[in-house]
């Protein structure tokens, strides 16, 4: 079985994010990791193959730097890698979406592609559907349980409010893994060691025939999250303190 | 003025409140945009007067010509993206609710569209919207060049305000092409009667300090109060306390309500990246130079289990 699974280079979720002009940020001052969600498609991919045989290629559209992001997901157990290097940390998903495709072509049809449910960085949660409709193949996303039974997948999702969805698919398609799939495992020491030495194939988009600029929506501004300046203590005694906390809930802030 | 469809959710035959939002984002700055409600559940007649008050013109209960639009999430994408192009809609929107976000997502695919996910804001004459970038720590604004304009919005992001008029009621039956074949074989209902933690007006979350499962009945208690849903820290799932479907943080749920109570929750980084766009945000915890202070709009230092009783209490 061969499985690929999408992996995007983001800033780890604790980095403290420097912004830079109009809509840009200091990446070379924060740690990059595997975007957390796709190390769930990414260990459930490894513990498949290693279930029954076969390789994972892990595939990632982004700068130069993402080479020690792919040597991670290596660690965790993938074959190798397909690099399609870019300029910007910001593709519009349409683009994103044409070079994977453009990268798995190239590289041979796979039995099953994971991907994560969304990127933290910049939370568009919809790459997989796109890569889904350009390879015409069915896609399920936020997938926290998955059974294989030969050429079907059966899926369940968490739709809220405690109820969950039961969904099927014929095979290849596409799997967006979320938390509850699996539990990612940490790389040991040798792991990492042999990571080095697997190979990453390099690609530039361009080279895709693929103009990295050319999305049609646009990233304008970015800005920091105004940050709260201290809470407001309430005083007295536990009824006190209540009784003033539902007079501001109510009177001031009117959403009670 | 933009005539602009947005796609409505129901839940037990009801319309989701969340969806009033919406809709008063539909309508545009101006408050003039011409706005179409697409239902693809419920029943469009008796819905009508709801969606009126908030400034629906035209309601239409899609249908499919053939098949069954309840069980294929294509199906169900398919035919939205024909009423778009039926009633020549400028802008669809909707919530950015683990359906919405679904259906959305599969639309924007197969018409090869822009998709603004998850905003909080909406600027329609711009085509632009305002949304989250790296866990809650800054906005972005994304501005899309297509004729049609497609984007989620964050459940409670946007107050709704009601504008009522007078609406009819369409039908559309959409033709849809065979999809690549996802289907929905079974709806397992949770334990009943739960306010969903992504939609809720109201959030009261149990950190580690909540010590057991059984304790969490405290908090639920006064949920039920305030028409809350209940939350946890990663800490009180890890612990067992909580399933982890009521974890809020950046490995949990993303949430936005209106208030959102931390109860004995000491307010890691890792937790705002799930809660940190709240409007009100109150944090309850004995120690008073618990992070979770310095970020919030209120504080009280206390014991959760004297403060919850308490507030419990004076609710009723
Ligand atoms: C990769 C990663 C992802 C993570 N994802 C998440 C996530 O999604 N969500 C999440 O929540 N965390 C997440 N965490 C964990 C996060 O860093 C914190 O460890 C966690 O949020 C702590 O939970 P807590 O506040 O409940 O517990 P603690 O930090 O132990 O805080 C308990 C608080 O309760 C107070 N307290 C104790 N007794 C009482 C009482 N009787 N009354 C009132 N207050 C009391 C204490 O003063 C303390 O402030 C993640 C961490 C990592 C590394
Ligand atoms: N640049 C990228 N390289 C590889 N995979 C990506 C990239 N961007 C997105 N993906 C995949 O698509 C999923 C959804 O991403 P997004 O649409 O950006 O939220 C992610 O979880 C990844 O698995």
């Amino acid at each position: 079985m061969k499985i690929f699974v999408c992996i995007k280079h983001v800033p780890d979720t604790a980095a403290n994010i420097k912004l830079v002009g109009d809509n840009g940020f200091e990446d070379s001052e924060c740690k990059f990791i595997v975007n957390p969600y796709d190390e769930y498609g990414l260990e459930e991919a490894v513990s498949l193959v290693e279930k029954e045989g076969g390789e994972v290629v892990v595939v990632t559209v982004g700068k130069g730097a993402a080479t020690a992001t792919l040597r991670s997901a290596m660690a965790m157990g993938a074959a190798r890698a397909i690099h399609v290097q870019t300029q910007g940390q910001f593709l519009d998903s349409t683009l994103t979406a044409k070079a994977l495709k453009a990268a798995m072509d190239q590289d041979g049809a796979a039995d099953l592609i994971f991907t994560g449910k969304g990127s933290v960085d910049t939370e568009g949660a919809q790459t997989q559907y796109r890569l889904a409709a350009a390879m015409g193949l069915p896609v399920v996303n936020e997938v926290s349980r998955l059974t294989i039974d030969g050429q079907k997948a059966t899926m369940e999702k968490e739709i809220g409010g405690g109820e969950r969805e039961v969904l099927e698919m014929p095979l290849p398609g596409i799997i967006g893994a979320t938390k509850g799939l699996n539990e990612p495992r940490y790389p040991k020491f040798p792991d990492i060691m042999k990571a080095k030495k697997k190979k990453i194939q390099e690609m530039a988009i361009g080279d895709l025939g693929i103009d990295e600029n050319a999305g049609a929506s646009q990233l304008v501004k970015l800005e920091a999250v105004p940050e709260r300046s201290g809470a407001k203590m309430l005083e007295g005694s536990v009824q006190e303190q209540v009784a003033q906390l539902i007079k501001v809930l109510r009177e001031d802030e009117k959403i009670i | 003025m933009t005539r602009t469809g947005v796609l409505i959710e129901t839940g037990e035959g009801k319309i989701k409140e969340t969806n009033f939002g919406v809709l008063t984002a539909a309508r545009g700055k101006g408050g003039d945009n011409e706005v179409y409600a697409l239902l693809i559940d419920g029943d469009a007649e008796a819905l009508k007067a709801e969606l009126c008050k908030f400034g629906v013109q035209k309601v239409i209960a899609v249908s499919l010509a053939s098949g069954d639009l309840a069980a294929s999430p294509e199906a169900q994408a398919g035919a939205i993206a024909a009423a778009a192009k039926e009633y020549d809609l400028k802008a669809v929107m909707g919530l950015a609710s683990t359906i919405g976000r679904d259906l959305f997502a599969r639309m924007a695919a197969s018409l090869d569209l822009p998709l603004i996910s998850d905003c909080i804001s909406v600027d329609i004459d711009e085509k632009s919207g305002v949304k989250s970038h790296f866990s809650g720590k800054t906005f972005a604004t994304v501005k899309v060049d297509a004729d049609l304009m497609l984007c989620t919005v964050r459940p409670n992001a946007i107050e709704a305000v009601e504008a009522p008029v007078d609406g009819e009621v369409l039908s559309f039956s959409a033709t849809v092409a065979d999809g690549a074949g996802v289907k929905i074989i079974e709806r397992k209902k949770g334990d009943g009667g739960k306010i969903d933690l992504t939609e809720a007006p109201v959030i009261l979350t149990g950190g580690r300090a909540i010590k057991s499962a059984e304790n969490f009945t405290m908090l639920e208690e006064c949920a039920a109060l305030l028409g809350a849903a209940v939350g946890a820290s990663r800490a009180a799932v890890d612990a067992g306390y909580a399933p982890h479907a009521m974890q809020v943080g950046q490995t949990g749920k993303t949430v936005g309500p209106k208030l959102y109570l931390a109860c004995g929750v000491s307010g890691a980084v890792q937790h705002f990246a799930g809660m940190k766009t709240s409007k009100v945000i109150v944090g309850i915890n004995t120690d008073k130079d618990a992070p979770i202070f310095a970020k919030s709009d209120y504080g009280i230092i206390g014991d959760i289990f004297e403060v919850i009783p308490a507030l419990t209490e004076a609710l009723k």
